[in-house]
């Protein structure tokens, strides 16, 4: 098996889909002879050509419906949205279209269509390249959320989404994109949407992450297992629909539950766990459920000591591992 | 600070136990994990170990006396706190300060327990002030109560043979007064009890053995010799038994008032006789062994039982009795329910007797097979049929019969 990078593994993923699905499309801004301002797309359109690897305008909004046109008309489009946090304009058409078209027509149309979008901090990006944008959609029913943590589950999962035959979110960590390798096997795979991993196995607490937060939490865990609290690490890889059974089983197990997410504390996704586990686990708790998350403030800082004061790290979860530890 | 001696937990479904001795007296220095009583439930007798080091300051339960699991039976001063719980010294002060209502905070986490905690605290019926909690603010968390049971558990396992018995009274000129040790009254209790709440009814089936009777005989030496244990006719009758409950599941159940509850697993008790009383060791999952495996569990169980060196684990959770009656040489008897099972089948010695069989007088070995059943879940028909399929299967065995 090769190592690769996350973003290695997802420019893998949509050069093998459209070289074996002739419907299968992309476009966004720049992902054409820019190859995409993350290199996500590069090669693609020398490989595929100007039809089927498209360059659009900077409107968000039009990139999404244009998809769902195509979507609607026979592609398995995906779009990319450059930076998540570019992708409030598109709601719309996301939410209000895409999510309920199946529902709204009672099966007679549906929506095969990816939305990629790189999201997250921790990268200098400032106020407008920084955003975790995911509880939008895990608010919507019709829509599936997906946020992959390692270049296997990158390439599985975006291999999922675009054989899915409705609309799925894949949200890419920026700061995963080069820092997080792993080896990816060769050949074709998915990585199904729904199922969530057990990261590293424990005994003593549950910490539950999505993303870039699962590496931070398993560096944490690593770190806590020196001072004899092992941690268990549950990586969701799909947020929407959670996998309620695979959390569950973990915290009935550990009894002690931490929820750690990148986005803003109030109404996160992370809030969503943590009222599952209340609801569902509660009489196997020996502690409060505790959320990790960022500060209540509306935006990542540009500023290096305040974008660090956002930003959660290894160093922030395992003091928050030793509170939950000793509760 | 005074440490609370409360009523364990020794065993799964046990819910009370019997005070048999105090092993220390009040007043007495204990060291932690030192016997300080022993306790009876069952058939099995268990010390209790000191929960801390120090005084035994108050003994809460006379012997003899049968309280709840997690009741306070003493009460132990830790050393060095022997001041704070003596009586006061005449230059104390009348009024004590009131003790400050808790702050909240680290307080009220302590006094509170997880629903875990709470929940395992009811399942091994266990008072969370005995368990030194870790937690913030000393709160015990469920790491604590685990570990708290593990200790018990070890401790408990620390079953022993029955004690001598206390001092008999005086007796009178001519009498003589045997002391009634804590087995025999625990037979006692358990006889009366089963005796008067269930509604005994009884049958009994001749079954002509002679073809297993020279199945024993062709296979006993081989079998002395591989296996290393008798091959005696108790495991047949087990095995016939067992497979007769299979199709009569109604004797494997247990009447519980308002329902009858089946039980799944077929564990099978084997009255054993000792020279003071009798035990009823349990072998579990019968149904899952061959006559022969059948033979080496009786072994090992009769012989432990002998030896005094039977677990608690051995003498719970019987769902049906065999008792070999006819190695006392009797030919019928009418055993008592070990309640709360339906039935307890008994099987008599074995006789030559002449018999006629296709209208011409043969000497055929027979043996009764009795048995007692409540006459609450089941009746003389249900009662006949299981009867007739342990007839039916004892008589089948014959030297083509497979002990493996």
């Amino acid at each position: 098996m090769a190592v690769k990078t996350l973003i290695e593994a997802i420019r893998d993923a949509l050069a093998e889909e459209m070289r074996r699905d002739p419907t299968v499309i992309v476009l966004g801004e720049d992902v054409g002879y820019r190859g995409g301002v993350f290199r996500a797309t590069e090669g693609l359109i020398q490989e595929f050509g100007e039809e089927r690897v498209i360059d659009t305008p900077l409107a968000e909004s039009a990139i999404v419906g244009v998809a769902i046109g195509a979507a609607l008309n026979g592609f398995r489009p995906v779009a990319e949205i450059q930076f998540a946090d570019f992708i409030v304009p598109a709601i719309d058409q996301i939410a209000n279209e895409a999510a309920r078209m199946r529902y709204r027509s009672a099966g007679e149309w549906w929506c095969p269509l990816v939305i990629r979008a790189p999201f997250g901090g921790g990268v200098h990006g400032g106020l407008y390249h920084s955003q975790s944008v995911e509880a939008y959609f895990t608010h919507v029913p019709g829509l599936k959320v997906v946020v992959p943590s390692n270049p296997h589950d990158a390439k599985g999962l975006l291999k999922a989404a675009i054989r899915d035959d409705d609309p799925v979110l894949y949200f890419e960590h920026k700061k995963a994109y080069r820092l997080v390798k792993g080896e990816v096997p060769e050949g074709d795979y998915i990585v199904p949407i729904g199922p969530a991993r057990v990261a590293r196995p424990g005994r003593h607490l549950t910490v539950i992450t999505y993303g870039l937060m699962t590496t931070y939490a398993l560096e944490a865990a690593e770190r806590a297992a020196a001072e004899g609290i092992d941690v268990e690490v549950v990586d969701l890889r799909t947020l929407y629909p959670p996998d309620k059974a695979t959390i569950l089983e973990s915290v009935k197990k550990t009894s002690r539950a931490l929820v750690v997410y990148e986005d803003n504390l109030t109404g996160g996704f992370g809030a969503e766990i943590a009222a599952i586990i209340a609801e569902e686990a509660f009489p196997y708790l020996d502690a409060p459920v505790m959320r990790l998350a960022g500060p209540d403030v509306p935006a990542m800082p540009y500023a290096a000591p305040l974008e660090e004061a956002f930003m959660l790290s290894p160093e922030k979860i395992l003091t928050k591992i030793r509170e939950l530890a000793a509760y | 600070m005074a440490v609370k001696v409360l009523m364990p937990q020794l065993g799964e479904s046990v819910t009370e136990g019997t005070i048999v001795r105090w092993i220390k007296k009040v007043g007495e220095r204990v060291e932690k994990y030192e016997p300080l009583l022993e306790v009876m439930t069952d058939k099995v007798n268990a010390e209790v170990p000191a929960p801390a080091t120090g005084v035994l300051r108050e003994i809460l339960v006379p012997e003899g006396e049968t309280v709840p699991v997690g009741r306070e039976l003493a009460v132990i001063a830790e050393v060095g706190a022997e001041a704070e719980t003596g009586p006061p010294s005449p230059a104390a002060p009348a009024a004590q300060p009131r003790p400050e209502p808790a702050a909240v905070g680290a307080d009220v986490v302590q006094q509170r327990s997880s629903p875990i905690v709470r929940r395992l605290a009811q399942e091994y019926g266990i008072d969370l002030s005995e368990i030194k909690g870790s937690g913030i603010g000393g709160r015990v968390t469920k790491e604590d109560v685990l570990r708290y049971v593990a200790e018990r558990q070890q401790a408990a396992a620390a079953v022993k043979e029955t004690p001598p018995a206390e001092a008999p009274p005086p007796a009178g000129p001519d009498e003589e007064v045997i002391p009634v040790s804590p087995m025999r009254r625990q037979i006692a209790q358990h006889m009366v009890h089963s005796y008067q709440t269930v509604p005994h009814a009884w049958l009994a089936v001749e079954a002509d053995v002679t073809r297993l009777v020279r199945l024993r005989e062709s296979a006993k030496d081989e079998f002395r010799r591989r296996e290393g244990v008798d091959l005696t006719y108790l495991p047949f009758v087990v095995k016939a038994a067992v497979e007769a409950l299979k199709e009569h599941p109604m004797l494997n159940a247990v009447w519980a008032e308002d329902k009858i509850i089946l039980k799944k697993r077929i564990n099978i008790g084997i009255a054993v006789a000792l020279e003071d009383g009798l035990v009823v060791p349990v072998i579990k999952d019968a149904d899952q062994k061959s006559i022969a495996g059948l033979a080496r569990a009786i072994a090992d169980l009769t012989d432990r039982a002998r030896a005094g060196r039977l677990t608690l684990e051995d003498v719970q959770g019987g769902t049906f009795t065999v008792n070999n009656t006819g190695a006392l040489g009797s030919v019928i008897s009418r055993p008592i329910i070990n309640e709360p099972q339906v039935g307890i089948l008994t099987s008599e010695a074995i006789v030559k007797r002449p018999v006629v069989v296709d209208d011409a007088i043969a000497i055929r070995s027979v043996m009764f097979l009795c048995l007692s059943f409540d006459h609450r879940v089941i009746d003389g028909l249900a009662a006949a049929r299981f009867l007739q399929a342990v007839k039916r299967r004892l008589e089948a065995y014959d030297e083509r019969t497979s002990i493996y």
